[in-house]
């Protein structure tokens, strides 16, 4: 299996963001008393002015963020996976997305890869509940160098974002920050004819590792880095499914209302082929190390060899 | 101390501002009258009185900013913002019609003028706290306004709302509580009591003030005093009667929480609330 290097996530966005307060006076950053495990407190520290920890009150956190946004500020407001989207979810929907102000929600802790807490802070759900948001832009980058490059594009874009970090370090997947970013345009990270494996965060690694398993087989498995779940790459998805005729999806995340889902929808209507979703199956998380629990829930590279082979006993 | 003509003018106004929430109401057939006329003088006093805004220029930076956190109440804002001169008075009309910028509960990127969209009770005063801390950032000297119902502080997120002005000492912010008594299902006091309501807010660390909010006189001091207070955000409790103004309304305050009034009803409430000095003679 591929050795990768590993960098995390949410440290890449703490360091990014000092970087950029730096150069922007507009941006602030709010947080719920999460900051040294979601790395705003680097800016609190250099920009205490600008910082503003709300407690233990994410509802009031996203309601707050909304105000300073209505005298433009840019505002970064920062907790766990779990709290950013579920407890807060009305707010973002009805302060954040209906009245469309600029503030990005940056989540740490996403998926089951928090590992040790347990399933009350393991945010399998998230991603379903604000892509059906309407206004949201829903953002998970694939490693640290993405996660810098993402954050910086959300502070040129004006808008509601929802960006979703890890709490472990992760496989770093691209070699250098010399690549394109764009908003809603997915990535081929790997080419292939046989089939399409889409994927977002940490199971981009994951399906690259998949691809090279495949290969040995004689299977060319096109990878793509579906980093934004919305607005989707629609074009680039059924371009995919048109020519390899076989998708995979794989993401930290249930498998309901998801990368998977989203992928799912599109196919249906316009260029169905047969599918295979690698997520959590409709199940909570439970406490344990993030690589077991990995394996445990089926997300690992071996898991999507295995939708992958099913995928291609059912292509036409 | 307000002249006497200032207050008879504010007395017109606000009248003005009842007749429109009735016939907006009903051209509409369903809106929010009772919870509208309660608050009617807090706005009148608000938009015609203290506040410093430019219906020419909604965006102006240094404006004091309102945040109707009681979102179902649009009306009588619609009604301020219409005769303030945000847009034509005919437009009232146009209330909870399709394609019309007056939804049924407020929009702000629908409506100049309304500085933020609410309608889900209970998070307008953490928008209100985030405008006062970017006046604070911004070093401007505007004012924010958030204007509560007092159902609505059943919400938890008020509390934490209230907790965030202390901590963070806003005293450019007044939040107004129109405390009209009653909710969807009956006496606020009945269906989870808020008392003792103004210790709640002084234990959350507010300066508390509470004054009749149908007496322009007593709401302009009130307001006044709580500009002046430094150190600490504050309350005030606006003592209301739901529907007031309009006498059936006030005897039968839970009919007309969320029903509009029908054509009879209107003519009547309209007949009630016109005086012969509001007409041109």
């Amino acid at each position: 299996m591929k050795e990768w290097k590993t960098a995390a996530t949410r440290d890449a966005y703490g360091k990014v963001l000092v970087e950029l307060g730096r150069e922007n006076k507009d941006i602030v950053v709010l947080d719920a008393d999460l900051s040294v495990s979601t790395k705003t407190a680097l800016f609190a520290k250099e920009f205490p002015d600008r910082f503003f920890d709300l407690g233990v009150a994410e509802q009031d956190m996203i309601g707050t963020a909304a105000g300073l946004a209505t005298c433009g500020k840019i505002v970064f407001a920062s907790t766990f996976a779990v709290f950013g989207s579920g407890r807060a979810w009305d707010q973002l929907r009805m302060s954040v997305a209906y009245p469309r102000l600029n503030v990005k929600v940056v989540v740490t802790h996403a998926g089951i890869t928090t590992g040790e807490d347990g399933a009350s802070h393991q945010a399998n759900e998230d991603l379903a509940i604000t892509r059906a948001l309407p206004n949201l832009t829903v953002v998970v980058p694939a490693d640290a160098i993405e996660t810098e490059k993402v954050i910086r594009a959300a502070v040129k874009y004006y808008g509601p974002m929802y960006i979703r970090l890890s709490r472990p370090k992760t496989s770093v997947v691209y070699e250098n920050a010399d690549y394109e970013f764009k908003i809603g345009k997915g990535i081929v990270m790997r080419s292939g004819k046989d089939l399409t494996i889409f994927a977002c965060g940490i199971m981009v690694a994951a399906s690259l590792e998949a691809a090279e398993v495949l290969a040995l087989e004689g299977i060319e498995a096109r990878v793509v880095n579906l980093h934004t779940l919305k607005p989707l790459d629609k074009q680039l998805i059924v371009s995919c499914a048109q020519e390899t005729g076989a998708v995979v999806t794989a993401e930290e995340h249930s498998i309901i209302g998801g990368l998977g889902a989203a992928v799912a929808e599109v196919l249906v209507e316009n260029e169905p082929v047969p599918m295979v979703r690698v997520g959590l199956k409709d199940v909570f998380g439970e406490s344990g190390k993030p690589e077991e629990l990995l394996i445990k829930y089926g997300l690992t590279a071996q898991d999507i060899v295995r939708a992958a082979k099913v995928v291609l006993g059912r292509k036409k | 101390m307000i002249a006497k003509e200032k207050v008879k003018e504010l007395e017109a106004t606000a009248r003005k501002l009842r007749q429109h929430i009735i016939s907006m109401t009903c051209a509409a057939g369903s809106g929010h009258p009772g919870g509208s006329l309660s608050a009617a003088d807090i706005i009148t006093v608000l938009y015609f009185y203290k506040m410093r805004h430019n219906p020419k220029d909604p965006g102006w930076p240094d404006r004091d900013r309102f945040v109707m956190s009681k979102g179902h109440a649009a009306p009588v804002l619609y009604a301020a913002l219409a005769e303030a001169g945000y847009f034509p008075v005919s437009y009232l009309k146009t209330l909870r019609k399709i394609g019309s910028s007056l939804q049924g509960h407020v929009d702000m990127l629908a409506l100049p003028g309304i500085e933020m969209s609410t309608g889900s009770l209970g998070q307008g005063l953490s928008a209100a706290n985030g405008m006062a801390l970017a006046g604070r950032l911004d070093k401007k000297d505007y004012r924010v306004y958030c204007l509560l119902g007092d159902g609505e502080c059943q919400e938890g997120q008020v509390w934490e709302a209230a907790m965030t002005a202390s901590h963070y000492k806003l005293d450019n912010l007044t939040a107004i509580v129109d405390h009209n008594k009653y909710q969807i299902d009956g006496r606020v006091e009945e269906i989870k009591n808020l008392q003792p309501f103004a210790e709640k807010w002084k234990a959350f660390g507010w300066q508390v003030f509470s004054c009749d909010g149908h007496d322009f006189v007593k709401l302009i001091e009130t307001l006044e005093k709580a500009e002046k207070f430094k150190g600490k955000p504050s309350v005030i409790i606006a003592e209301t009667v739901k529907g007031k103004g309009v006498s059936f309304m006030e005897e039968r305050p839970l009919d007309f929480h969320g029903r509009a009034p029908t054509p009879e009803e209107e003519k009547k409430a309209v007949a009630e609330l016109c005086q012969l000095e509001d007409f041109e003679l």
